[in-house]
């Protein structure tokens, strides 16, 4: 096929093609930042080995605590419309009331009133990688006990929490009436979500969509999180790979002790503090060809669905479980990273 | 403002159903009342019935005895007369054939319904004269009012309140204003304490409710009310109108079966409800398209957004007035000054209140709303486009079937959301840019059959940008898929290719003229502009001349390719832009040695049009010396100069090959075609041949033989005329245009700096 070589054009022309931009209001600048994701590789090639602890000295452990070792389904979100954090009591009674509703279909509740459950919205201070990304929030649905008692404790049906870490790219193109927190993570049951979201999606005029976390992303977890110091691990280093074929599709699961994998971490590991692109794909070859040594089967040719490690364990369905106190806001900043890369 | 107008509820759709067609009845919509000046002047009934002249001695009779029938019943029953109950009955007979025939006078209604509510005559009476408040075109709003005021009376019996207020309801559109029977909304409002009245009152508060009705004190009425009565379907339509207008201080989702919300009121009247609309018929208003939406109603299935792709337009009472209850001050001024969304339904309007517009809660709305679409088309204000586009941006990701590797059997819905959002950029002539994003995310992944007709309807909606940024991340991508698709496929891609030359060139046009006052989006100099036009042309012509070697020369394609150099050919003139590309070689040549007449006419016609917008060009610049930068270079009119040449050598001179096609003599005597000189000529040429011959059995139709070679001289013209009454219009004109009609026929090139 020929090669196109455009022809020196006719009139002549003065202006060269990044004048085009000169004046570009923020839409034409969201515009530019796709145009780049589209023509690149979209992950950068190098990012950082999450750091000890990040985490603010003013969040509070309890609620750290209460986010660990539960499984978490992943949102994207686009930014909130007139969002505010000094609305967060009001928010909580229109909730409230929305979701009684919804639940009653046909029954008008007032606003305000007293239900059998309870909604409240609260902030994760301190939840933030910068101090310019915005404060991350908490929502959880409780159901009130009917036992008199002052002891009971209410019941949590569902959580859901929305933050934002290093989400700078993001923050770069919004105005001030924009809250960025394109992070979301629910726990609890799906027709709940689907509720809270509607609910979000109106109030704020954003959009939420599912986030999967694709095999290459996941290749990266699994580096990043292998190279993780830890004082000891609290769980076997895993990887499950699914290999589709009918009737029922093929999982291979692949267990190492978390130690052996950090030495083969190690061994690959050349750029002090930073992953590169280039030891995820060695360190993901040196796993391929060991299996492949043993059971004399490609796994590169297969999909990789879940990585499990003693910081987190990640699912392709987009559902994560973090273990590690000290790297929470590391995983986040990454998942924050996709999330921004698919509300762009 | 229009007071006039009304919400309507969707989920009483059903009623409209049952045949009755009244503006009541098209619900979900608001709409606009009939203009009460145009039936003000009629006093009579039946004046706007056109009678025949015979016809008339009969309505005059009937019309004096309704005369006398009224005032019969204006002054009460006569005690002591001994026929009473036969004139009664007359007289009601009478009033009651003329209102199902023609209907009543407002003045006539006005004293009847006095009559009927004041208790003057008895239950039955008073029943069978409601039954009969049938208005010729209207009621007046002053006769509701009276009429209400006998209700606080109690001269009347529960019976006929009832009936009252089902008359009420089913007349509602047909009332003149509404603005003092708003005034007793407090009124209505304490009659749903009456059990029986409920449902009848609850739906004259369903017609009646404006945002301003809904206080918090009512709404707690009627949570008690619901708390007493339970869920009726009549208090579930007024609580959803009150959460429609007031989500911040009631909260209701209705079921999603229930459809019926009231029973039908109108059905006592329902064939005179039909006749006073036929009466009234005249610029009927518009039904309008908001609704108290499906999303209030929308079962929640798995996925979230399920029901409608699109939202339901709202306005954004939600963050407004969040939380509070009672309303501050500065609420209230700011209520009054910004227009509710549900009133907007023309475009003065719109224009009107640009400035104070209430925005939809969900910004995708707009989509639905044409309107919407032209203010978020002039709105500057970032943080609306910016709502706009992230949503559209990820809706379209989220439907897009080819993300999804299982989800192929998804049906119409993501080919009919394209289908909208392309509805949207016809109607405002612009692209969005979050179609763009989509293009250039989802190409890579797009098979070239899904949804076809639509994506390649975006790409031809891209808003112009410079070519080079654009090409790597869409032409080139496209391109693959273009050299090794089908042969129809190549034609769509030239074909919206086309309509994206077209677009831009429709922008770049206005943009010129409006550069002074508006503050373009992009900050391009001219020279820029055109350079990616230009380019844009040029690669085109590069897809073209490949796909015409793929295609092995396919007539149909190079159809399609003329189709966008009849577009290109006219760019200086038709859209008043410095700019002319000449096609390249593969497609010129493989045009004028087609042997289809209709591509080489189509030829022809591009020809004389590139002829006159050079000869335009050239005229402008010996005119204005100033506009240097675009002067055309040379090359250009030496390219289109050689192309005229071998063009007249083949079709008028018979000298091809010379000037402008060279071809060595060695090589064509090697053809053995003796006489290759004549034979591109109008009357050898491959795609007249047929025309020749046909010409010449017309002239000679018993000839056994044909000579075209016979066709010279005057002859020669004979056939020109033959052929342009063929419709090769292309041909005609380029002749007259291109040819020198002498002796010694030549092309007639366009001088360029005495080049030629």
């Amino acid at each position: 096929m020929d090669s196109y070589n455009a022809p020196e054009s006719t009139p002549s022309a003065s202006s060269r093609p990044e004048d085009y931009f000169i004046g570009a209001t923020p839409l034409q600048k969201r515009l530019e930042s796709v145009r780049k994701q589209s023509s690149f590789i979209p992950t950068p090639p190098r990012r950082k080995i999450p750091q000890c602890s990040q985490l603010q000295e003013d969040v509070d452990p309890q609620k750290v605590a209460f986010l660990l070792h539960k499984q978490w389904t992943l949102y994207s979100l686009t930014p909130l419309y007139k969002f505010s954090y000094s609305n967060l009591k009001e928010y909580s009674r229109h909730l409230n009331a929305f979701i009684v509703a919804e639940k009653q279909k046909g029954l008008a509740v007032e606003v305000g009133e007293d239900f059998n459950i309870k909604v409240i919205f609260s902030t994760l201070l301190g939840m933030k990688g910068t101090q310019r990304d915005p404060e991350a929030f908490l929502v959880q649905i409780l159901s009130k006990s009917q036992l008199p008692s002052e002891n009971r404790e209410d019941k949590v049906l569902w959580t859901g929490w929305f933050c934002c870490i290093f989400g700078d790219s993001l923050l770069e193109t919004v105005s001030e009436d924009f809250t960025c927190l394109p992070l979301f993570l629910a726990n609890g049951a799906e027709s709940n979500t689907a509720i809270i979201g509607t609910w979000f999606q109106k109030t704020f005029d954003c959009y939420f969509s599912p986030l999967a976390i694709n095999a290459f992303n996941l290749s990266w977890m699994a580096a990043m999180w292998t190279a993780c110091k830890m004082d000891h691990y609290v769980a076997t280093t895993e990887f499950l790979w699914s290999v589709p074929c009918s009737p029922q599709s093929l999982d291979i699961s692949f267990a190492i002790h978390p130690e052996d994998a950090k030495a083969l971490w190690d061994s690959v590991h050349k750029t002090p503090g930073e992953v590169t692109q280039e030891e995820v794909d060695l360190f993901m070859d040196c796993l391929y060809s060991h299996f492949h040594r043993h059971f004399k089967i490609h796994l590169s040719a297969t999909r990789l669905v879940r990585v499990s490690t003693s910081v987190a364990s990640a699912h392709t369905d987009g559902k994560i479980k973090i273990l590690c106190h000290k790297y929470l806001i590391g995983v986040l900043a990454y998942l924050t990273e996709l999330a921004i890369f698919q509300i762009e | 403002m229009s007071p006039q107008k009304r919400v309507k509820n969707v989920q009483a759709q059903k009623r409209t159903s049952q045949g009755s067609s009244s503006f009541q009845t098209t619900l979900s919509a608001w709409k606009v009342k009939q203009d009460p000046s145009n039936s003000k002047n009629i006093s009579k009934h039946g004046q706007n019935n056109p009678v025949g002249d015979y016809e008339h001695a009969d309505d005059q009779a009937e019309e004096d005895a309704l005369q006398m029938a009224v005032g019969y019943f204006e002054k009460g029953p006569i005690k002591a007369s001994q026929n009473k109950d036969k004139t009664l009955e007359k007289h009601l007979k009478t009033v009651e054939n003329v209102a199902w025939k023609n209907g009543l006078a407002s003045e006539e209604i006005d004293i009847l319904l006095n009559i009927a509510l004041s208790g003057k005559f008895g239950n039955a009476v008073n029943t069978r004269i409601l039954k009969c408040m049938i208005p010729a075109t209207v009621i007046s709003e002053d006769s509701v009012v009276k009429a209400v005021s006998w209700l606080c009376v109690g001269k009347c019996s529960g019976s006929t309140k009832i009936l009252f207020y089902r008359w009420l309801v089913a007349m509602f559109d047909f009332i003149d204003r509404k603005e003092q029977i708003n005034l007793l909304y407090g009124f209505f409002f304490a009659s749903l304490q009456d059990d029986a009245l409920c449902p009848y009152v609850c739906h004259l508060l369903y017609l009646l409710t404006k945002k301003e009705n809904v206080k918090p004190f009512r709404v707690r009425k009627l949570l008690d009310l619901q708390a007493k009565i339970g869920m009726q379907p009549h208090l579930q339509a007024l609580l959803s109108l009150y959460k429609f207008f007031a989500p911040a201080l009631i909260s209701v989702s209705l079921p999603v079966r229930k459809k019926i919300y009231f029973k039908n009121s109108e059905n006592l009247w329902k064939t005179a409800l039909l006749a006073v609309k036929q009466r009234n018929r005249g610029p009927s208003p518009e039904p309008l398209k908001l609704m108290l939406g499906p999303a209030n109603v929308r079962p929640l299935k798995r996925k979230w957004n399920s029901l409608s792709v699109i939202p339901v337009l709202n306005s954004s009472s939600y963050t407004k007035e969040c939380g509070k209850k009672e309303m501050s001050l500065s609420d209230c001024l700011n209520r009054s000054g910004s227009f509710p969304l549900e009133q907007l339904q023309s475009f003065p309007q719109l224009l009107q209140n640009i400035h104070c517009l209430e925005l939809p809660s969900q910004m995708g709305s707009v989509l639905n709303n044409s309107l919407l679409l032209h203010y978020i088309n002039c709105v500057r204000d970032e943080p609306v486009l910016l709502r706009f586009y992230y949503w559209l941006s990820q809706t379209l990701q989220e439907e897009c079937i080819w993300y999804k590797v299982n989800n192929y059997e998804h049906g119409k819905e993501f080919p009919n959301f394209l289908d909208t959002i392309i509805r949207a950029e016809c109607f405002l002539q612009e692209g969005f840019y979050s179609c763009e994003a989509f293009l250039y995310k989802s190409l890579p992944l797009w098979d070239g059959l899904c949804c076809r007709s639509q994506f390649l309807q975006l790409v031809s909606w891209i808003p112009f940008s410079s070519f080079s940024e654009v090409k790597p991340l869409l032409f080139d991508r496209l391109a693959q898929l273009f050299f090794t698709s089908t042969i129809y496929f190549k034609c769509s891609v030239l074909q919206s290719l086309k309509e994206l030359l077209q677009n831009w060139l429709l922008w770049l046009s206005m943009d010129i003229h409006m550069k002074p006052v508006t503050n373009s989006p992009l900050e391009t100099t001219l020279g820029g502009s055109m350079n990616s036009v230009s380019k844009l042309i040029h690669y085109v012509g590069w897809l073209s001349t490949t796909a015409m070697r793929l295609e092995s020369n396919s007539t149909f394609l190079l159809h399609f390719i003329l189709d966008f150099y009849e577009k290109v050919c006219d760019i200086y003139i038709n859209y008043n832009l410095p700019l002319v590309v000449l096609f390249p070689p593969g497609i010129f040549y493989s045009a004028l040695l087609s042997l289809d007449a209709s591509i080489l006419n189509q030829l022809c016609f591009i020809m004389h049009r590139y002829r006159k917008n050079l000869t335009a060009a050239k005229k402008n610049e010996l005119v204005q010396k100033t506009k240097s930068e675009f002067n055309f270079s040379s090359k250009t009119y030496q390219e289109f100069n050689h192309y005229l040449t071998s063009m007249v050598g083949c079709l008028w001179t018979s000298k091809p090959f010379g000037k402008g096609i060279y071809i060595d003599p060695e090589i064509l005597e090697k053809t053995g075609v003796a006489e290759y000189k004549n034979s591109l000529n109008v009357v050898h040429h491959p795609s007249f041949l047929s025309y020749a011959v046909s010409f010449l059995l017309q002239e000679s139709p018993e000839e056994r033989t044909v000579n075209v070679s016979s066709i010279r001289g005057k002859k020669w013209s004979w056939y020109l005329d033959y052929l342009f009454s063929q419709g090769l219009q292309g041909l005609k004109l380029f002749i007259r245009s291109s040819v020198h009609h002498s002796s010694v026929p030549r092309a007639e090139g366009i001088n360029c700096n005495n080049q030629y």
